[in-house]
């Protein structure tokens, strides 16, 4: 059910990311480390004959936080569920342009591989009804990824990753609901660390949780960038200003600015965005 | 006058409607007492161990009814489980929305067909070629009745896991089968079996679809080929004897085979309770 253009895989494109152009009126890309890990470019996404999405063009550096803000309804999380595919999944759906990563258009790529390579945390803490263990093991057991004996490790380790070992350490097999919604919400993100994704995407994962709950997400984001590519669609501002390298302000399913974090939130180039940074709507 | 009015409406219509709720529960309770007090004096342990005796004779049991019911049972939730539920995860997980609405009233149809109807088909399909009555033949008729029962359960449970749980899967790069296998079906679980437990609970009593097929036996029958007695058949060959202590036998037979049903709903709802209670943590 893809329309897929120009997807002609482009190697090397581990060169300057201010080759690409984002958008017509965007500076080039403020991307200065690593080239980009992940690149969008012109993505068109249609839900049946609804245009949620109009040439979405972005670059991701390697070991960066990206936010993608913008008020509800512009795309933001539609643009996020295509960076892994799970868009597919809704009848009538429908993406063209060509997601790169390392090189290779992932629309082309067999969908489980892509999924274990480019993990997802969602809105609301989703853990399996099954033991806390058994959560963080899922994915290593289903891609096979870790032998038996090693998943012991896999979980222990994932789960100092995300910060939550000390705490459930003495209760692996209890269910995973007996946890709070913060610690829920870590858990699934230890699981999504569990397969060593290379790419994190998190769909506004602090917007069920108090703010003692969304600062311990956020010192965990901080913590794993070295070792992931980092995604996070937010509601919150003050939370892109706190996590983000680079922001993104999706309006009415297009990219209208994206730059530097704090060139964002202090000197937007767009009245648009200064205008919802500022408040003065969404 | 108009307030007035509006009251007097509301009070006949709140006793009107209590009164209809209050049928609907003494119901219940007025067949178990009438069960209780006529099956309870007949009710003894040798119900339970001994075979019927002839008329005139005194005493007996129904013993091979009790295991010829289980017998027929056990076969039909062997045949129809399994196929109901396949096709409750093949409608409710993988097939189009109309391929879904097709099966599914398809089901609810074969869920109306009247008792007595499957119990012919399953006579000239079974009994006919096989030239004899047996639980064979009684456990696939009533495994006919347990198919849309227990397709409906699977379709209804696995529709109520919220898609979180099936994208959280998916994102971890399982695919939709093992994502199907290992999360959506273990998430409905208690769901699906609490309705299984009913749907097999209200095919045990059952008696139109067994006349046809294993019709009854006044011995142990031996295997799964011989004519064979079942409670529901047994109550009713009994009921309509001339004979008193026949009587007494049919509402002994009838108490338990309510004591049972009672007790399979009873532990439906606690694999329920339990159930809900894990997944609260």
């Amino acid at each position: 059910m893809k329309t897929i253009m120009g997807a002609i895989p482009q190697p090397g494109i581990t060169g300057s990311a201010s080759e690409q152009t984002v958008a017509s009126f965007t500076p080039p890309m403020p991307s200065d480390k690593a080239g980009p890990k992940l690149r969008a470019a012109n993505i068109d996404f249609f839900y049946g004959k609804f245009q949620a999405l109009h040439n979405v063009s972005i670059e991701f550096p390697q070991n960066q936080i990206t936010a993608l803000i913008g008020p509800s309804g512009c795309g933001k999380s539609t643009f996020l569920r295509t960076l892994n595919r799970i868009n597919d999944t809704i009848r009538g759906s429908r993406v063209t342009g060509e997601v790169v990563m390392d090189g290779i258009n992932i629309l082309q790529v067999d969908v489980t591989e892509l999924r274990r390579r480019v993990g997802m945390v969602f809105q609301r803490p989703n853990p399996f009804p099954k033991s806390i263990f058994d959560n963080i093991a899922y994915g290593v057991r289903i891609n096979g990824l870790a032998r038996r004996s090693e998943i012991g490790e896999v979980v222990e380790r994932s789960l100092r990753r995300a910060a939550l070992w000390e705490e459930v350490k003495d209760k692996l097999h209890k269910s995973a609901y007996a946890l709070s919604g913060g610690q829920q919400q870590r858990l699934c993100i230890a699981r999504a660390l569990a397969v060593d994704p290379e790419v994190l995407l998190l769909d506004e994962p602090c917007s069920a949780l108090d703010p003692i709950a969304t600062s311990k997400i956020e010192e965990l984001l901080l913590s794993i960038k070295d070792q992931c590519t980092l995604i996070i669609v937010t509601h919150n501002m003050q939370q892109a200003a706190r996590v983000a390298d680079l922001t993104g302000f999706f309006l009415m399913g297009r990219m209208v600015e994206f730059n530097k974090t704090d060139i964002i939130f202090k000197t937007p180039a767009r009245k648009e965005t200064e205008d919802y940074i500022t408040g003065r709507f969404g | 006058m108009r307030r007035l009015w509006r009251k007097a409406v509301n009070n006949v219509m709140l006793t009107l409607t209590g009164l209809c709720a209050l049928v609907t529960v003494s119901a219940l309770f007025l067949i178990l007492g009438y069960l209780l007090w006529n099956g309870g004096k007949s009710l003894d342990w040798d119900f339970f161990t001994k075979l019927p005796l002839s008329p005139g004779e005194l005493g007996g049991g129904m013993a091979n009814a009790i295991i010829g019911s289980a017998k027929i049972v056990a076969l039909a939730a062997l045949l129809g489980v399994p196929i109901g539920f396949m096709s409750g995860v093949y409608i409710g997980e993988f097939s189009g929305k109309n391929m879904a609405n097709v099966i599914r009233y398809t089901a609810d149809l074969l869920n109306g067909v009247p008792s007595i109807v499957i119990g012919i088909f399953a006579w000239t399909l079974l009994v006919v070629p096989m030239r004899h009555f047996s639980a064979w033949a009684g456990g696939f008729a009533l495994s006919l009745m347990v198919i849309p029962v227990t397709l409906r359960a699977t379709e209804q449970f696995l529709g109520q896991v919220p898609l979180e749980l099936r994208e959280g899967a998916l994102a971890l790069g399982a695919s939709k089968w093992k994502s199907v296998v290992t999360v959506v079906i273990p998430a409905a679980r208690t769901g699906i079996l609490t309705g299984i437990i009913l749907g097999v609970a209200r095919v045990s009593g059952e008696t139109a679809p067994l006349l046809f097929t294993a019709l009854n036996n006044q011995f142990w029958s031996k295997g799964f080929g011989e004519p064979t007695a079942s409670l529901p058949v047994m109550i009713y060959t009994h009921a309509i004897s001339p004979y008193e202590d026949w009587h007494r036998q049919a509402w002994a037979a009838g108490l338990v085979l309510l004591g049972l049903v009672l007790v399979a709903n009873i532990a439906a709802r606690m694999v329920l309770a339990k159930g809900a209670a894990t997944q609260r943590g």
